[in-house]
């Protein structure tokens, strides 16, 4: 069953002259680690808004077509009901904070729902730990790093464990091994326990690897989407102006030369090495 | 000219974000500075325009002490574009918000208005001349307060993550920029974590570590070091990996450059009889 669906999806930001999305229809199955890019305004943000209802509740405006996620028409249902379901994690993580300090700001969506104490602590102590914040718990959320507040924003969701996990660009303010170790439990957290996750990134060699449903947008329309490594292989998706991967690109541009590693096209640096590592194997 | 001299800086809450920086920027240099969260780099930078002067140590701008010049003079000649954009951003419009500092600087209209179209077109704003910048996405607000220190055309741009929710072309007319700037002998400090935008610009890297300098170098150099960038929780660019890789089939490792790696390739490729 599909954990988020969109039928000719259509917002206004009021006063805005034109959509920021335009006729979005997309279907999302429980359990897939779903990227989406494109350019820079093109839409990603305010999409990932409807997903638990903020557009067009908070943001107002003029919402047309349907959307039901986790089977809820959030056009019908408020945003604090839809937190049960769907933790969003925003572009800015600054706008997310507000307590008197980290720990509280990663425990207070649990509170709201009523968690005993016991399991709200292990719920805590656990998303802190993950996210490599535990040692400045203590401190308050606005006087720490760009990258350390990110992980706040990121701790905060994880401890709801939602069904539906959205990230909006988390690689801008996190350094990449800590950007990478982040992806991995998230990435374990969709593979073992079904959590769907949608992923809005400019920076594809940091995450194509994890997902398996790719969305490009353009112009707040969805122009490309399905299997990521069709998609990063199209040249269309290059004229969009998407960063492919370099490992991506350069297996294309070997291709290109007459070089050829298979037919599957590489979304990581492992699976391109492996590749040349066995093209260019020593043979006797 | 930017010398800071075994500078530590604690905030008010006693963390003792720099202890015992030292490094000389010299003019006309690109440097990238990057390591951790939290490592010190945004605390650092703000140094160097004297929006905050060190507790201990000194930090000299063009041979004058940061402690001894206003942060108004300072500005003049450092442009400062921080981490958040929000942190920066408050017209009404986006080319009042462009305007603000040539006004400011008493710069003539006409060349405001010239200066104004200059970097709207630059950073691809054009069609948001009269948004305000609070209804615009992330990354056009980042780019609407990079246009609006860029305008004025400063002799030392530091910039704090430009490349935060910038797409491909957005992040190719930055790079074309800075090495504009390089041909005008201008000094660029960018703070970064985009791990392959260095990797395309190869300039200056100094790698921090809690408060500290752990490495200086040039870019290929240090980003193709596994155990400097594991230590500053950097990953090697994804041509590096995957040179790393192929080490065994005799292949150096010190590839950052996507068309070096192909040439490197299609050679031994050639020497083994698999292509014409
Ligand atoms: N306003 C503040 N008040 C108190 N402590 C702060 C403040 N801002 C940052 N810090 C602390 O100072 C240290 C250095 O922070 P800084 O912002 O310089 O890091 P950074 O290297 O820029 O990190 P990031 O990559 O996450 O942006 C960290 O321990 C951080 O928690
Ligand atoms: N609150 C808002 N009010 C009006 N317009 C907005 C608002 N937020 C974003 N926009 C506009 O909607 C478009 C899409 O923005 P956004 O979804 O944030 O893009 P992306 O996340 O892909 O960069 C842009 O043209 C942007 O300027
Ligand atoms: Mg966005
Ligand atoms: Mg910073």
């Amino acid at each position: 069953m599909a954990i988020i669906e969109t039928k000719n999806l259509t917002y206004t930001y009021p006063g805005a002259t034109k959509p920021s999305i335009v006729d979005v229809s997309i279907k999302v199955e429980k359990g897939e680690f779903v990227l989406i890019t494109g350019p820079s305004g093109c839409g990603k943000t305010t999409l990932c808004r409807t997903f638990n209802g903020l557009v067009p509740h908070f943001y107002q405006g003029e919402l047309k077509g349907e959307i039901t996620v986790a089977g809820i028409d959030t056009l019908k249902h408020h945003t604090y009901e839809m937190a049960k379901h769907v933790g969003l994690v925003f572009q800015n993580p600054e706008n997310q904070l507000f307590a008197l300090s980290i720990e509280k700001d990663v425990a207070f969506g649990l509170e709201n729902v009523g968690v005993p104490r016991e399991e709200m602590r292990r719920k805590v102590d656990w998303a802190l730990n993950q996210t490599g914040i535990y040692d400045i718990r203590e401190r308050s959320p606005h006087e720490i790093s760009g990258g350390q507040q990110q992980r706040v924003a990121i701790a905060s969701v994880l401890a709801m464990e939602p069904e539906v996990i959205v990230l909006d660009e988390p690689t801008s303010f996190l350094d990449p091994l800590s950007a990478e170790k982040i992806f991995e439990v998230i990435y374990k957290l969709n593979k073992e326990q079904g959590i769907t996750v949608i992923l809005v990134e400019h920076r594809l060699d940091l995450t194509a690897k994890y997902s398996n449903h790719l969305i490009v947008m353009d112009h707040g329309a969805v122009r490309l989407e399905g299997d990521p490594r069709k998609i990063l292989a199209s040249e269309e998706t290059r004229l969009i102006g998407v960063g492919i991967p370099k490992a991506t690109l350069l297996y294309q541009m070997l291709k290109k030369e007459g070089l050829n590693l298979g037919d599957q096209t590489p979304l990581s640096s492992e699976e391109l090495a492996d590749q040349l590592l066995e093209a260019l194997k020593p043979r006797d | 000219m930017i010398e800071a001299q075994d500078i530590r800086y604690a905030y008010a809450n006693k963390v003792e974000a720099l202890k015992g920086v030292t490094l000389t920027i010299k003019d006309g240099e690109f440097v990238a500075i990057m390591g951790q969260n939290g490592a010190g780099k945004s605390t650092l930078v703000k140094h160097f325009n004297g929006l905050l002067k060190p507790s201990k140590g000194k930090v000299l701008v063009d041979g004058v002490e940061t402690t001894k010049s206003s942060v108004a003079a300072l500005a003049r000649n450092v442009g400062f574009v921080f981490q958040n954009p929000d942190h920066q951003l408050f017209s009404e419009t986006v080319e009042e918000e462009i305007a603000f500092a040539l006004k400011n600087f008493g710069f003539k209209p006409e060349v405001i208005e010239k200066r104004v179209t200059w970097a709207l077109n630059l950073l691809s704003l054009t069609q948001y001349r009269k948004t305000s910048p609070f209804l615009l996405s992330g990354g056009e607000r980042k780019r609407v307060a990079l246009a609006s220190v860029l305008a004025w055309d400063p002799s030392t741009l530091i910039l704090d993550e430009p490349t935060i929710g910038q797409d491909h072309e957005q992040k190719e007319k930055l790079r074309q920029f800075i090495m504009q700037m390089q041909t005008q002998k201008k000094t660029v400090v960018i703070v970064t974590h985009d791990v392959e935008f260095v990797a395309e610009c190869n300039p200056r890297v100094i790698l921090m570590k809690e408060g500290k300098i752990v490495a200086d170098g040039e870019g290929k150099e240090i980003l193709t070091d596994p155990a400097l960038l594991e230590l500053s929780s950097i990953v090697l660019p994804q041509i590096a990996q995957v040179f790393t890789k192929l080490a065994p089939l005799g292949f150096p490792k010190d590839v950052i450059d996507i068309y070096e790696a192909k040439a490197a390739i299609l050679k031994q490729a050639r020497e083994k009889g698999m292509l014409k």
